[in-house]
């Protein structure tokens, strides 16, 4: 694998970006050049590959190789592009729109096979591009142009969809979050398998504040809380509060970390019980690798059962004669 | 147009020859009935016969024992010097049950033979099948020969000693009439034993049963006062020189996407999802374990495409297969192959739709979808194969049309050509061309979509390649630099410029030429895929009757070849034959203004030679 001294720079194309003045989507581009150039590897052995949505732009704007394809399926074709050629690492790109509704069959798979990709979920929570309609992830009572009074589908949790579907590494993070973004991202590449990155995103336009208060930096300190494996879970401002795993009920208790900081759980990225529950807190919102349990990828676990060797003209005319021939005068 | 559907059952059935046979085996789907089919296929290849075989066979996998809709028929011509069809009507019918005798016996020609297994004829299966009374002795089979055997009960005996359960001993009987039919054609019984060995090796005290099986049918033959004449030995098949193979459609497509690795280096990459009756494609190619061409079972249809275009995207092949509703399926990345300009091989096995239509039966509906079903201008190459064996050479066709002008190549084959099999001439490997994907490496004034001058194709190129970083998509691009662009006369160039392109892969191929027949004359038949055997059997009877009637079929469906409208005007009338209501009839009307007729069936069963040459025999008296 060639890597090299890289800056954000080295992964920033000529093309004007063309997204709302304001969107999230700025600050994640910024996080994942800076991710890419920490990470080192060449840009020509990266491929983003998108489908269809605001997040789906993303390629134009990474000096990498890159693929904008159709609705939801970026994940299957990304499956694709390691089938032909593993060695390449790739990002698949896309909004909660593209992800989780028209792609959600294609996501629950390239997680439970594990194919090596890093999927980017940029959840905003509505459809931009289509000019603002509830999405699978938009809360229940949200206005849009297709809901006027208010949505009444229940939100489906990424990270628990990711889970249920046997995905081994879902993370959180949110666009602003750039001490936070880069280093998620550069998570997900680590891992050798399918990597689920829900990032959390404003949409200025259509749906300003998507996240309630998630991206001033004073409330969010208050509403999230960033699981780190091996440390104890306390979120605040000053991390005066902690989490208390409850196992008889799989839910957690507030405490106080001055009073009980002995009671309050270390997070265990391969504990898939307590990334479940901390994927269904409302609050604090959970980001950080909520869990991590690495297993054979796609690549490896079809290359030891079918290795792939090219055939030559022998093994054709092997294959062709078969075993029940005749000769013709 | 004319429908023959109407006319079906009074046609004037191809009479047996001494030179050829017709056998039909029928009975529950469950009595292996395919595999007896595909036994007697080999051993009549290996006993110097042309054959052509149809396997029909219903959807259910095993539906209730002994019911008219679960009975299963293998049908095979073999003989000499050449066989162009599966045949029209059976000059013999093997019927394992009543219910097998009373839907299979209007296949049978008149005076036919039929054996049926007297064992089978109990009051239950009568009346499961429907009879009132027994058939084999209510005067309703007279006009036929009828030979009532209990292969039933003569397989319990054959089997015994083998020590294998009644179970096992019931599903023996069709190696018992495998036997018998062995013996009455005079085929070898060596390599269905060596097949039975390998197959049972895990269960030997079946092996044992089965062969003890095949070789009793063969001795009741011998033994048995059935009558010397029920022997029949078919006329030797005269081809060129070589080595030979039998192979069904899906064989030579497996081999075909083989040979597709092997010469060219690519690594085909093939992404599907199961459906009948293309999964036994998936099926073969998984058989390879990784070896030249990988397989994928995607979750879906649309996965499994958006995999071979990602796989395309990479530098390997991508193909893709399915039947009709799958393909329909594909439609959008289809097109997004056509935008992107990314070469992609997509197989449709047709099936008898619409919807889910007859999964099992064959029919050529999809060739309007193939041509034009996409969403925008969004032109494609479509191809079809002609015969089982013929789909090795278009795939690879495929495969350089695909790579050289890089664009999707939609190959329309159907249910027949998939399951059929006939006699293959083994190629030399060395002596196939190589293919030669042009991957460009030079950066030296690379721009994503400047094409070639002469095809017009834009350069592939390899993710990972130095200095080449480019992006590609779905939306409308610069004819130049390949940067987006909603430009309104860059879009009209763009989309003249991939018109053209797949129009010039014209110029790449064999302009159209007249299969068999007169340069000019009365009728000129047209077809295209699987109705090549009967549109040629059909033309050459009715030259030796002595009308100037020729025969040209298309390989190459989208585009048109070159010359077909220099042809086309020097015949008197242009039949356009297809199991279709006439799909290449509007092509070709619409494309060159040719007043060409249709001669059309969707029965879900091949055309029958005799059907198309009354027909035209019809016409001429015009």
């Amino acid at each position: 694998m060639d890597t090299v001294t890289l800056t954000p720079a080295d992964f920033t194309t000529d093309q004007e970006v063309r997204w709302c003045p304001g969107c999230g989507d700025y600050a994640i581009l910024k996080g994942v050049r800076k991710a890419l150039a920490e990470l080192g590897r060449m840009p020509k052995d990266v491929v983003f590959v998108s489908g269809i949505g605001c997040a789906a732009r993303f390629p134009y704007y990474m000096d990498t190789y890159g693929f904008h394809t159709i609705h939801g399926r970026a994940a299957a074709v990304g499956t694709g592009v390691k089938l032909a050629n593993p060695d390449l690492d790739v990002y698949v790109v896309g909004g909660d729109g593209d992800f989780l509704s028209i792609g959600g069959n294609h996501l629950l798979h390239v997680l439970r096979r594990n194919v090596d990709v890093n999927l980017l979920l940029l959840n905003n929570a509505i459809y931009g591009l289509t000019k603002g309609q509830a999405s699978p992830t938009s809360i229940i009572g949200t206005r849009s142009a297709s809901t006027p009074a208010g949505s009444a589908d229940q939100p489906v949790n990424a990270a628990l969809l990711a889970l249920g579907s046997g995905a081994r590494f879902v993370a959180r993070t949110v666009d602003t979050m750039q001490d936070h973004l880069p280093e998620m991202v550069k998570r997900a590449h680590a891992h050798k398998g399918a990597s689920l990155l829900e990032i959390y995103q404003n949409c200025i336009v259509y749906n300003d504040d998507a996240w309630g208060g998630l991206h001033e930096k004073k409330s969010a300190r208050e509403m999230t809380i960033r699981a780190e494996h091996g440390q104890p879970l306390t979120f605040g401002p000053d991390g005066e509060h902690g989490l208390h795993f409850l196992p008889e009920t799989g839910t957690f208790e507030i405490v106080d970390t001055a009073e009980a900081a002995d009671r309050i759980t270390v997070h265990n990225e391969r504990n898939f019980t307590l990334a479940t529950a901390l994927a269904r807190l409302p609050h604090p919102m959970a980001l950080g690798v909520l869990y991590c349990d690495p297993a054979e990828d796609f690549t490896a676990a079809w290359e030891h059962r079918t290795p792939y060797r090219p055939m030559n003209r022998d093994d054709l005319q092997t294959l062709m004669t078969g075993e029940n021939t005749w000769v013709v005068g | 147009m004319t429908d023959l559907l109407d006319k079906a059952g009074s046609q004037t059935h191809e009479t047996s020859t001494n030179d050829r046979m017709v056998v039909r085996f029928a009975g529950d789907s469950g009595d292996g009935i395919q595999l007896l089919g595909s036994e007697t296929a080999k051993a009549t290849a290996l006993s110097g016969h042309d054959l052509i075989t149809l396997p029909d066979f219903p959807a259910e996998i095993r539906a209730p024992v002994g019911t008219t809709y679960g009975v299963s028929a293998y049908q095979i011509q073999f003989g000499g010097p050449e066989i162009l069809t599966s045949g029209d009507a059976a000059d013999v019918l093997v019927a394992f049950n009543p219910a097998a005798l009373k839907t299979n016996l209007n296949t049978v020609r008149r005076g036919g033979l039929l054996i049926v297994d007297k064992g089978s004829l109990t009051k239950r299966g009568l009346e499961k099948a429907g009879y009132d009374a027994d058939p084999t002795e209510d005067g309703s089979l007279a006009g036929y020969r009828v030979m009532l055997i209990d292969v039933t009960g003569l397989t319990a005996i054959a089997v015994a000693a083998t020590g294998v359960g009644k179970k096992q001993a019931g599903r023996a009987k069709n190696f018992w009439a495998l036997g018998l039919v062995f013996w009455m054609f005079g085929h070898d019984r060596t390599a269905t034993r060596n097949w039975i060995e390998a197959r049972f090796k895990a269960t030997p005290d079946i092996a044992a049963a089965n062969i003890a099986a095949l070789d009793a049918g063969h001795a009741y033959g011998e033994t048995a006062e059935i009558g010397a004449d029920i022997a029949f030995r078919a006329a030797p098949a005269v081809r060129p020189p070589g080595l030979y193979r039998t192979v069904t459609g899906t064989d030579a497509m497996a081999i075909g996407l083989s040979a597709v690795a092997a010469c060219s280096g690519l690594k085909v990459t093939y992404c599907t999802y199961p459906i009948t009756p293309a999964s036994a494609l998936l099926h073969a190619l998984a058989k390879l374990r990784g070896h030249g061409v990988v397989t994928f079972q995607a979750e879906d249809e649309i996965a499994a495409v958006c995999a071979a275009v990602g796989a395309s995207y990479a530098g390997g092949l991508g193909v893709t297969a399915s039947s009709g509703p799958g393909i329909a399926l594909k439609a959008e990345a289809l097109g997004l192959a056509v935008a992107a300009e990314l070469p992609l091989i997509a197989v449709d096995v047709q099936r008898a739709g619409p919807s889910t239509g007859m999964p099992t039966k064959a029919e050529q509906g999809d060739l309007t979808m193939a041509v034009h079903g996409r969403h925008g201008e969004a032109p494609a190459c479509v191809m079809a194969p002609a015969t089982p064996s013929d789909c090795f050479d278009t795939v690879i066709e495929a495969a350089r049309i695909a790579t050289t002008h890089m664009t999707p190549v939609i190959i329309l084959s159907d249910a027949y050509i998939a399951n059929a099999a006939e006699p293959w001439r083994v190629p030399d490997a060395d002596a196939l061309p190589d293919i030669t994907p042009a991957f460009r490496t030079d950066p030296e004034n690379f721009q994503p979509f400047l094409r070639d001058p002469d095809t017009l194709s834009r350069p592939w190129v390899r993710p990972g390649t130095e200095d080449m970083i480019h992006r590609i998509g779905g939306l409308e691009r610069s004819s130049d630099t390949g940067h987006i662009s909603y430009d309104p006369a860059n879009h009209q160039q763009m989309t003249d410029l991939r018109q053209r392109k797949i129009e010039r892969i014209a110029d790449a191929v064999a302009p159209a030429a007249i299969e068999e027949g007169p340069d000019a004359g009365d009728i000129l038949i047209v077809g295209w895929g699987s109705t090549y055997g009967p549109l040629k059997s059909a033309a050459r009877r009715v030259r030796q009757r002595g009308h100037a009637v020729a025969h040209l079929h298309l390989r190459l469906l989208w585009p048109l070849p070159r010359g077909l409208e220099e042809i086309f005007s020097r015949f008197r009338r242009i039949v356009v034959a297809e199991m279709n209501s006439g799909q290449l009839l509007e092509l070709i009307r619409a494309q060159l203004l040719t007043p060409a007729e249709g001669l059309n069936q969707v029965t879900g069963q091949p055309f029958r030679a005799g059907d198309v040459e009354a027909h035209l025999l019809r016409l001429l008296e015009d």
